[in-house]
């Protein structure tokens, strides 16, 4: 009972196969959006190595993101910053029994089509690398893997899925500890989509054809949002998120599940941390459950943030076309 | 008896879980109601519980931190009907190894007799949707969606198979619990809830 809308149905990603004399069909849309569908109410965590990894796991997360260096690292070394070592991804996927996934630059096939190959499980087309086609994203249809991209807007979100996304996050600003544009982003988006909706509701065609241009999206996609008031894809908080209170107010928001960055390996607390940010996450609806995991990590072991009017570099500018 | 269902609610796909419900309510012109189960005061409420999709290891995790995953057991083997589906299965299997890292040290329920091995058919690029063949809910084909699916590769005598592919078991029944390694929540086909609500009905 998931949306399938704006599917590719002969795009070069979907593969007929047998499977013990039965036919199988991979990389549909419903199996790749039906993977993020698993990760809803859950934190996906970024690493770096296995040992971070095996936190990971052990706190609870549903998942983990591969990188060489984590956000906040990535804007003190400068420099491009590309795709993780596949040495270190692959080690890491021989050591968990949950999803890893991997990072490649916007507009990169090539570095997403080396995750493909060694079978990650999800690929996050990110601004947090340094993009490779700032004119035009990897045309996502083409690969059986899903792909996870970021939004700061609802048409940002739909020109995404339209190129084959199985998931959306908030961009907000990586690395800085500060949840403040992940927060703007989400509410963005769901200003737009309530607009949306109430349009759809109206039942006034023309202008949701007008708004479908005004994004630069196809009408069915704009269609889809409004009847069902929501985006057609799981569509997480991802970008400054730091805290157990960070998620908890993002599940609020009516986020589908977290993304933690820098958050948890540049505190000094990592394992209460992580634990403390999965708690929050499942239990975002009851405020003393989160008190009690607000508890478990301690602020000054928070990692230092960064006020995002002074920052030099706005990841989130990168690949918004 | 009103059937009360509830889904597990800590991780996973549990609004599609919900949906589905209604749907099976609907198609079989009954009235029931159905909850989220998050905290230990709602399992008294229920009398048919769906264990949802999504990493069993972290719904084993947030279930064991209350009393939750206890009183969920005990209401199971007092004969409460359950459904659980892919980590669902996994959570209510006595015993479960993956297939790369071999036996897993994680939090589960344990009452059906049967070996679940996770991720058996491979990582996401090789999870698959399939029409399968499962007699008890009728001969109208169901869709399969097997995501990082696990299989059942050890079942004990009381356990009946459901369906197979291939040679591959991927839904059975134990009395009041049934296991699927596929995601009946992604489809429209409400079939497999039916069987669950149908359980809760004989009670």
């Amino acid at each position: 009972m998931i949306s399938l809308i704006a599917e590719v149905v002969n795009s070069k990603g979907i593969k007929l196969d047998r499977l013990e004399n039965l036919e199988v069909k991979r990389g549909t849309a419903l199996v790749k959006r039906g993977f993020a569908h698993m990760q809803k109410h859950g934190v996906i965590m970024d690493v770096t190595s296995i040992e971070q990894a095996q936190i990971a796991e052990e706190a609870g997360a549903v998942a983990v993101m591969v990188l060489d260096k984590l956000p906040y690292d990535v804007r003190k070394a400068g420099g491009v910053a590309r795709t993780a070592s596949l040495k270190v991804i692959e080690e890491i996927m021989d050591h968990v029994t949950i999803p890893v996934m991997a990072k490649c630059r916007i507009g990169h096939t090539y570095e997403a089509k080396v995750l493909e190959a060694i079978g990650v499980d999800m690929i996050d087309e990110s601004e947090v690398l340094t993009p490779a086609d700032e004119e035009r994203h990897i045309w996502k249809w083409d690969f059986t893997t899903p792909f996870v991209c970021g939004a700061r807007d609802l048409g940002e979100a739909l020109r995404r899925i339209e190129e084959g996304a199985s998931m959306i996050r908030t961009k907000g600003e990586p690395g800085t500890g500060n949840v403040a544009e992940a927060i703007k982003h989400i509410r963005i988006v769901n200003n737009e989509i309530r607009r949306v909706k109430s349009i759809y509701e109206s039942g006034d065609q023309q202008e949701l054809i007008r708004i479908a241009r005004e994004l630069k999206v196809s009408y069915e996609l704009v269609e889809e949002v409004g009847r069902l008031g929501r985006l057609p894809v799981v569509n997480f908080a991802a970008g400054g998120i730091a805290t157990p209170a960070d998620a908890a107010l993002m599940m609020n928001l009516g986020c589908d599940g977290i993304f933690v960055g820098s958050g948890i390996f540049k505190s000094e607390d990592p394992l209460e941390r992580a634990q403390a940010i999965v708690i929050a996450t499942t239990f975002y609806d009851d405020p003393e459950v989160v008190a009690e995991a607000q508890k478990m990590i301690d602020e000054k072991k928070s990692m230092i943030g960064m006020d995002i009017k002074t920052l030099e570099l706005r990841m989130q500018e990168r690949g918004t076309s | 008896m009103r059937p009360v269902i509830g889904v597990l609610a800590l991780q996973g796909a549990i609004e599609e879980h919900l949906a589905m419900t209604k749907l099976a309510f609907k198609d079989m012109g009954i009235d029931g109601e159905i909850i989220q189960v998050k905290k230990s005061s709602d399992v008294g409420r229920i009398n048919g519980l769906i264990i949802p999709g999504g990493e069993s290891t972290t719904i084993g995790r947030a279930a064991s931190m209350s009393q939750l995953l206890q009183l969920i057991k005990q209401r199971i083997s007092e004969g409460m009907p359950v459904l659980g589906t892919c980590a669902g299965l996994i959570l209510l299997a006595k015993s479960v190894y993956d297939r790369v890292l071999g036996k897993t040290e994680q939090p589960i329920i344990g009452l059906m007799d049967v070996v679940v091995e996770r991720n058996a058919f491979g990582r996401q690029r090789d999870s698959f949707e399939a029409d399968l063949d499962i007699p008890i809910i009728g001969d109208k084909k169901f869709k399969g969606v097997f995501i990082r699916a696990p299989a059942i590769r050890e079942i004990g005598p009381n356990v009946e198979v459901l369906c197979k592919l291939g040679g591959v078991i991927v839904a059975v029944m134990q009395d009041n619990i049934i296991g699927t390694s596929f995601h009946p929540e992604l489809t429209n086909d409400s079939r497999i809830h039916q069987l669950l609500i149908k359980k809760v009905r004989l009670l």
